[in-house]
């Protein structure tokens, strides 16, 4: 779907949203009543430290006046690879990013990601995964890094990589591969209302709690990762 | 024991060995009062990662990192040190959800400071979905404690440095120790060569590379609280005090991240290389920081940059 398609179905009764050299801010009316605040990243731009700063400026901006959930739609490349980027110190500008969006879902924002189309490393970790609930749209394409360039680091063949990512979706690219491990809670349609979506899935959010790992756990895609969790969070809390 | 031997560091004649050489186990009793450690999911238990298996490479029973609780200077602390000499320290399925527990161990707590002693490449390739999951549920704990008035200490000074989402998670830290050897990015020298080419970034340029991600850059500009030395007991030194002084994380406090990080951007964006920014923060002779011993740095570095705790 194209973001004006996809805004169109969230926001049947209207929305304002500037997209400004692939940067997202504004709100849309709520089909169930109310606003709903937009940011995200379009066109697979790259986040660098001035399209963060700007995000975070808006949910900032928002948090003092205004109520209703945050959606974070997000088709972007990864970071911005570049060496102003990591001279002004990146890692702060995406980690502020991330604790804006998480520290407004706990105080009453609830946050919800959209992923309609690629993302991938540190700009995914700083929008979409950085949000309490997470949907994938059909053909979106989330990545931590792309087969060439794990091949490179991981010296294995591009062919012997493809062949392992068939049987090992913890390590393979692709929006089911995500939902498997508990990182994309439900996958929407894209040929019904995205505003009757929104609306099922607010009136049933989860509360704040994290519950990636339990959901990974279920669908088999991390086996580990929770009951992990939970056994060193016991341990640490004994006596 | 009185509380002047508690205070007393794992061993002292160790106190002047290399944070940098020494192993993540060693990290643990250089920072902890002796004896005072008790670990969780230790080796013994070989929680090893499931899918190291796959890619025919040999696991580790802790998958590279321990964790657990000890003492520092006599008060209880929980701790969290990365092996970045096993698969660069990275964060697979099983070494992320050990730090995620712990984390949410600290906020349920509340009143327990947590120690990361970060030594990491990032996200671990081979369970690459798993640990760039981990990561980000790595930050939303780090958050949550922080909210919950928990004090989260950074130390960054290994030979894998702080990168990917360890960089993004150290970010999300109460504040951060790093020494000259410490380097803190997103992307790294060689990922950043790759995609962008050798003109945009030279990786075997090593006075490039620490010059722009180095310790004392990062100090400079305020994206880390104190600057060591490669000591033990200087990065003990520092995690001590910072534990006793930092504050939690609040509206006002993303507020005035805010603030500090766009007059980062106003005063240094057009900046093109370290030099440049040192100049313009006000260093008198910028070309002499690489080599300029501790001691002097340090009070340089007081006199020039502006960070506030309830600011990061």
């Amino acid at each position: 779907m194209t973001l004006d398609e996809i805004l169109a179905s969230l926001f049947p009764d209207g929305c304002k949203v500037e997209n400004d050299n692939g940067i997202l801010t504004g709100y849309g009316s709520l089909q169930a009543g109310g606003q709903g605040m937009v940011i995200g990243v379009s066109d697979r731009t790259a986040l660098g430290v001035d399209e963060a700063i700007r995000l975070s400026s808006f949910v900032l901006g928002a948090l003092k006046t205004g109520s209703g959930p945050i959606l974070v739609i997000v088709d972007s490349d990864s970071q911005r690879m570049s060496k102003r980027d990591e001279l002004l110190g990146l890692n702060e500008f995406l980690a502020h990013l991330a604790k804006c969006l998480t520290y407004a879902d706990m105080h009453g924002r609830p946050t919800i990601g959209i992923l309609y189309g690629h993302s991938a490393a540190g700009a995914f970790l700083a929008t979409a995964l950085a949000t309490r609930v997470l949907v994938g749209l059909p053909g979106a394409s989330p990545a931590v890094m792309d087969l060439p360039s794990m091949s490179k680091v991981t010296k294995l063949s591009v062919e012997v990589l493809e062949e392992k990512a068939k049987s090992t979706p913890v390590f393979a690219p692709g929006l089911e591969n995500l939902a498997q491990t508990g990182a994309v809670h439900r996958i929407w349609s894209a040929t019904s209302s995205l505003a009757a979506q929104l609306d099922a899935l607010l009136a049933d959010l989860p509360d704040t709690r994290d519950i990636r790992d339990s959901l990974g756990k279920e669908r088999k895609g991390r086996i580990k990762a929770a009951e992990i969790a939970e056994r060193v969070h016991a341990l640490a809390l004994a006596p | 024991m009185s509380s002047a031997e508690k205070a007393r560091p794992a061993k002292p004649h160790e106190m002047s060995s290399s944070w940098y050489e020494a192993s993540a186990r060693q990290r643990v009793d250089f920072v902890l009062d002796a004896g005072s450690f008790q670990e969780f999911l230790g080796p013994e238990m070989r929680e090893v990662s499931p899918h190291l298996r796959v890619f025919d490479l040999p696991e580790q029973f802790d998958d590279g990192i321990i964790i657990g609780r000890g003492l520092l200077a006599g008060s209880p602390v929980f701790i969290a040190a990365q092996e970045g000499r096993f698969m660069g320290g990275a964060f697979g399925e099983v070494h992320g959800a050990k730090l995620t527990g712990l984390l949410r161990a600290a906020r349920d707590a509340k009143s327990i400071p947590l120690l990361i002693l970060f030594d990491t490449g990032g996200v671990r390739l081979q369970e690459a979905n798993a640990g760039e999951l981990a990561i980000a549920e790595i930050m939303r704990a780090v958050v949550e404690a922080r909210t919950a008035g928990v004090k989260i200490i950074g130390l960054i000074g290994g030979r894998a440095g702080c990168y990917g989402g360890g960089g993004l998670t150290a970010g999300c830290c109460s504040a951060l120790v790093v020494s000259e050897q410490g380097r803190i990015a997103v992307s790294g020298p060689e990922v950043i060569e790759t995609n962008r080419g050798i003109e945009e970034f030279d990786s075997r340029d090593r006075a490039l590379v620490w010059r722009t991600m180095g310790g004392k850059h990062r100090h400079l500009i305020g994206a880390a609280d104190v600057f060591v030395d490669d000591t033990a007991k200087a990065f003990r030194d520092a995690a001590l005090a910072l534990v006793q002084t930092v504050a939690a994380l609040t509206l006002e406090t993303l507020l005035n991240e805010q603030v500090r990080l766009e007059k980062r951007l106003q005063s240094f964006g057009a900046s093109g290389d370290a030099l440049d920014i040192w100049k313009a923060i006000g260093v008198p002779e910028a070309a002499s920081v690489p080599g300029m011993p501790t001691e002097k740095f340090v009070s340089l570095a007081d006199k020039l940059r502006s960070t506030h705790h309830d600011a990061r």
